[in-house]
């Protein structure tokens, strides 16, 4: 049986990791490297490293450390910031990453989404969507860490990347991020549906139960969180953390038994 | 001393580290002299079918491979579209494949009736058809991760080593002789993974 992926989120910003509140409040929780080894240990799902400075600040991504970090992985790793190039995707993927994540670019130039897919195969090729509530309750993807409305609907929007090829869309609720007070489970009910690759769904996990509410809904999805596996306790300790194989396996069968 | 053929597609890197760990002598082989009295070889793949194949000619290294293999039986293991690349052809291109093993790479199907999210991606069981050295200690649960849309479709049933369901019963890996292949990513597939690569360093 194909299992639900349970997935940590790494924000990299000046180097370090962070963690944000609704895109902002950059926390720093540590140093990259040294996280992917505690989840090598700790046996991880899956591992997305964001590097939230890239496309902001207009720049390449930071080759050298993705190297590292592809090397270090002991899961598959998903890469995304800064990326807007067709030779940019083939060179990280070249590094050893198993899949990139466009987001700005994907709207301004989806072309690309088709000759990547066509280069390093769909099944690399990964788009996120950071979706904010608008006037009038509707949804809306933004890029530029969540500071630049555009006028796409997330649903519209995934359709037409999938009609390109993309391999995966990661749905991330701005609005929740850092919360940890659950996922948007109307934006997950609104984009399931209507799109037919895989799907990730990130955003405001605070326990695994958040996380066994929309398996329990939607089956072999991706959840992913930050905050969820870097902080313990409501003081909001640093300490990188994730679930037991068993203890996920019981969510896992409990999930798909209520399906 | 196994050679990791690094014909810049896949990650090579991720096979070396794993080795590494092991304690097992390796080489990363990024042409004909390189593969000089390597006793094992790993196919390493990732990206579309065409593309892989291209890259592995420009590399130079596929008439020693084709010696290698076809002639002095060295064993073979590939990964991923290392495995796809393995079969005569593919459905995502018009490349032909190595065809070191009989068979043809297709495409899962999902319908309107029986929707199926592709690629398929994650963790996944997988089931040996029989005892095989490869799957020494994984006979009972393993798991290993997943990521692809195209599937191999042996010939002969025999040369079917394990399975996995994906809408469909699939080949996840194949052997015959000393040709092997695996959809899976032993590589990023934590201790079920070292433990097949280990398996293949030790056949």
């Amino acid at each position: 049986m194909l299992r639900p992926r349970v997935i940590p989120c790494l924000l990299v910003h000046k180097g370090g990791l962070v963690k944000t509140v609704q895109f902002s409040e950059p926390k720093y929780v540590g140093d990259p490297i040294n996280a992917v080894r505690i989840f090598n240990e700790k046996e991880v799902d899956e591992l997305m490293v964001v590097d939230i400075d890239a496309t902001v600040r207009n720049a390449e991504p930071d080759y050298e450390m993705i190297e590292h970090l592809a090397a270090e992985c002991r899961m598959p790793l998903c890469y995304g910031g800064g990326i807007r190039t067709l030779a940019q995707i083939e060179k990280i993927i070249g590094l050893g990453v198993e899949k990139v994540s466009l987001s700005s670019v994907c709207i301004e130039y989806p072309d690309i989404v088709r000759q990547a897919c066509a280069s390093v195969g769909s099944q690399s090729v990964v788009a996120v969507l950071d979706v904010k509530q608008v006037a009038g309750g509707s949804y809306r993807v933004f890029t530029h860490n969540g500071t630049r409305a555009t006028d796409r609907d997330p649903v519209s929007l995934a359709r037409d990347l999938e009609a390109l090829g993309i391999g995966e869309i990661i749905v991330n609720a701005i609005d929740a991020d850092g919360r940890m007070n659950g996922y948007d489970l109307d934006l997950v009910r609104l984009m399931r549906p209507n799109v037919h690759t895989p799907m990730t769904i990130l955003g405001g996990a605070g326990s695994l139960d958040d996380m066994e509410a929309v398996i329990r809904e939607h089956g072999a999805i991706g959840v992913a969180a930050g905050s969820l596996f870097v902080f313990k306790g409501i003081y909001r300790a640093v300490l990188i953390n994730y679930p037991m194989r068993s203890r996920k396996d019981e969510m896992f069968e409990r999930a798909m038994a209520g399906q | 001393m196994i050679a990791i053929v690094d014909y810049k597609v896949g990650n090579v890197k991720a096979f070396a580290n794993v080795y590494r760990a092991l304690d097992i002598p390796f080489v990363i082989a990024e042409n004909p002299g390189q593969l000089a009295g390597a006793s094992k070889l790993i196919l390493p793949g990732v990206g579309a079918f065409d593309h892989t194949m291209r890259q592995l000619d420009a590399s130079g290294m596929r008439e020693t491979l084709d010696e290698m293999v076809l002639e002095d039986g060295i064993p073979v293991l590939g990964v991923c579209v290392g495995m796809q690349m393995l079969a005569r052809s593919s459905d995502e291109g018009d490349e032909p494949g190595l065809g070191w093993i009989d068979g043809h790479v297709v495409k899962f199907r999902s319908s309107a009736e029986s929707p199926l999210a592709v690629p398929h991606m994650g963790w996944n069981d997988v089931h040996p058809s029989g005892r095989h050295v490869l799957f020494d200690g994984l006979e009972q649960e393993a798991r290993f991760y997943f990521l692809h849309s195209y599937f191999f479709k042996a010939d002969e049933a025999s040369t079917v080593l394990a399975t996995s369901a994906y809408g469909e019963s699939f080949a996840c890996a194949v052997g015959q002789r000393n040709v092997f292949g695996v959809q899976f990513h032993p590589e990023k597939s934590h201790g079920w993974g070292s433990r097949l690569l280990k398996n293949f360093a030790d056949c």
